[in-house]
């Protein structure tokens, strides 16, 4: 495992450096938050802000994403016919992206590269995308990463895990893609490999302990999916629920998208916009019915989705990585560590009528 | 207006002893700091879960929409006029309702509060007059007349208009404020900075819907945004789709809109979309004399025809 030692001084070089050969994108101020954005040359990130408002997804996974164009003038050719959008994807870097958004890509992969179907724009965004993670320091009270399956210095995903050590960070190099990075920055000094890990082992324990709010999700998994879908406390959780889509846009691991095309005059566009399962719309069908008519079925099927149908088919954990953007942003405090709580000990409490 | 929840609680009881409700709509604490979820009793009991303080700025009347029960509703002054909306607009009967009023001094703008301080805000504490805000090392106590929301620093009626019970004395209304001078502001700008102004101050949205769904007035069973057939506006981030988007929802709030804040207050990416409904908000005071939400008993200005409109293109 090897340490390269970035020394402060010559942070804004090296990133001129790797403007030449990839396109940088990093945490900059938008208002009174911070957002993932492309860097203009010489800007810098700001990576003393807390979580961003946003997750950075959209690097990867644009919220908007034009797939196909086509024409409408029958004097032409080829009219009618659907033409893929000629899409470049250069190499790209996501400089301090924290360790729950990286491992959210874990999560949303395994819907975008099944043995099945491979989504292309997806993942070749994705193979383009170089991850250069920051180790969390100053974590949110409502960050609940370490009981979501992640952490504060959670590798997973990562192509280098960059640690704030004063004047200097110091980045471990967890792939080749992370080693030819630094490479093109021109960051080539090793630090003794020993001696930093104990360090940065330290760091990572310190930081872990500042973790306070957890999640408890041992029961999910076994207790039956019909008694939880019919527990009696969904009305109660979704009764404040605005069905506005703000938890699932400001999700790290919430994938689903709409399709949809678009004509501007004799010519037009199929795009994909991310979608939200909070919307009616959602699941409208052609013929005017919709099995998730109320916001009672939509609110469940968000917890259930993530907290209990995604831990059966994958066996994997939840599909959250306590990044707690929801609980954070959510405009009437629905809290998904209450309702992992209801539903966890809702098993617990299942179990125990059965003795 | 902290002393009003042993009341809340007194009135939400008796109510619900009399078996005048089925259920009482309030709010319950939340788990970070400056935010409460709205909440509901169905018992007794569960009224324990009451708080009040100033985080409660959810507009209610928004769980009112279509409901069939007998429902008990705190209501502050902007709920109250949303509650009178809604009966006019045929969303809720009047004799459905047992109306609790709150006198309110304003709710805490906690966008602005995060903002003055470097850091996370870990806990915020609130007397009659003053905030303290805990968190990252830092205490400092505010005076809650500087960190209110901006729609609560200019209102003028704080009093609910229209109520069954009372939760405590009316407070003192405001007379001395300027309720639409960032509106003149813009009003002065040309067309074209006006659109710069416009797209500027949009472009952070994600088009979550927050502010549609969090507002009393939005209940259409089918929103513009979601009509398929003709298709009004673009479901991508083009800034034309999103700006029309938020035109055209003001623009159904038009005479009907009480500037409760739920929307900008909902906004997880801090848009204030307050000015576009305050500016129609102001043209149907200037054009109409018209002040939503005051009176069950008379329909608003945009729905109704009088013989003796002085303008003459309508008769």
């Amino acid at each position: 495992m090897k340490i390269v030692q970035i020394d402060k001084d010559k942070w804004e070089t090296g990133l001129q450096k790797l403007a030449e050969t990839y396109r940088l994108f990093g945490p900059v101020p938008e208002n009174d938050f911070h957002n993932f954005k492309e860097l203009d040359r010489k800007q810098l990130p700001d990576l003393s802000c807390l979580n961003t408002r946003l997750s950075p997804k959209s690097v990867i996974y644009p919220q908007t994403e034009v797939m196909f164009e086509y024409s409408l003038d029958e004097n032409q050719e080829d009219h009618h016919i659907l033409k893929e959008v000629d899409k470049k994807y250069a190499p790209q870097a996501i400089i301090g992206i924290r360790p729950c958004d990286a491992k959210a890509l874990a999560l949303v992969k395994l819907n975008f590269d099944t043995p099945e179907y491979q989504d292309p724009y997806w993942l070749k965004a994705y193979e383009a995308t170089t991850l250069v993670g920051l180790a969390c320091e100053s974590p949110c009270n409502s960050c609940f990463c370490t009981s979501a399956g992640c952490g504060p210095y959670h590798e997973e995903e990562l192509d280098l895990l960059m640690i704030d050590s004063g004047d200097q960070y110091w980045a471990k190099v967890i792939t080749d893609k992370g080693e030819t990075f630094l490479a093109a920055a021109g960051w080539t000094h090793t630090l003794d490999e020993k001696k930093a890990l104990k360090e940065i082992e330290a760091k990572k324990q310190a930081a872990e302990s500042k973790i306070s709010s957890t999640v408890i999700t041992d029961k999910l998994r076994e207790t039956e999916t019909n008694a939880l879908y019919n527990a009696p406390f969904w009305e109660e959780v979704s009764f404040s629920c605005i069905n506005c889509g703000t938890c699932t846009y400001v999700c790290p691991t919430c994938w689903c998208f709409d399709i949809q095309d678009e004509n501007y005059g004799s010519s037009g566009c199929r795009m994909r916009n991310w979608d939200s399962c909070m919307y009616p719309l959602f699941t409208a069908h052609g013929s005017g019915h919709n099995p998730r008519n109320t916001k009672l079925h939509r609110v469940r099927q968000r917890f259930m989705h993530k907290l209990k149908y995604y831990v059966d088919k994958y066996d994997t954990g939840i599909q959250c990585v306590g990044c707690g953007r929801c609980v954070r942003l959510c405009p009437v405090n629905i809290d998904i560590r209450r309702v992992c709580e209801l539903m966890n000990s809702y098993a617990a409490a299942a179990d125990a009528c059965e003795v | 207006m902290l002393s009003y929840i042993d009341k809340i609680k007194e009135i939400s009881t008796r109510l619900l002893q009399e078996c005048r409700v089925d259920m009482v709509i309030g709010f319950r604490k939340g788990t970070v700091p400056m935010m409460n979820e709205p909440h509901f009793a169905r018992s007794p009991a569960e009224v324990e879960n009451f708080v009040w303080d100033s985080n409660c700025g959810i507009n209610l009347c928004n769980y009112l929409t279509n409901r069939a029960e007998k429902i008990g509703i705190l209501a502050k002054g902007c709920d109250s006029r949303n509650i009178v909306t809604h009966i006019i607009e045929n969303k809720i009967k009047r004799d459905q309702l047992v109306i609790i009023g709150v006198p309110c001094r304003g709710m805490l703008d906690k966008r602005k509060i995060s903002s003055m301080f470097e850091g996370e805000i870990g806990e915020v504490i609130e007397d009659d007059h003053n905030v303290t805000v805990k968190g990252n090392g830092l205490e400092k106590t505010l005076s809650k007349k500087e960190v209110l929301q901006q729609n609560c620093s200019i209102c003028i009626h704080r009093n609910p208009v229209i109520y069954d019970e009372l939760v405590g004395d009316l407070v003192e209304e405001q007379t001395d404020v300027d309720r639409y001078a960032d509106v003149r502001e813009i009003e002065a700008l040309s067309a074209k900075e006006k659109a710069t102004y416009f797209e500027k101050l949009l472009e952070p949205c994600i088009r979550c819907y927050a502010c549609r769904n969090a507002c009393p007035l939005c209940y259409c069973p089918t929103c513009f945004t979601d009509e398929s057939r003709p298709q009004w506006v673009g479901k991508g981030q083009h800034p034309t789709d999103v700006s029309t988007f938020h035109f055209l929802r003001a623009y159904h709030c038009a005479g009907r809109c009480t500037d409760c804040g739920a929307c900008e207050r909902s906004c997880p990416v801090g848009i204030n979309m307050r000015v576009f409904t305050k500016k129609l908000e102001k043209d149907c005071l200037e054009l109409f004399e018209w002040e939503a939400g005051l009176d069950p008993d008379v329909r608003p200005p945009l729905d109704t025809y009088r013989p003796s409109d002085p303008d003459a293109f309508i008769k």
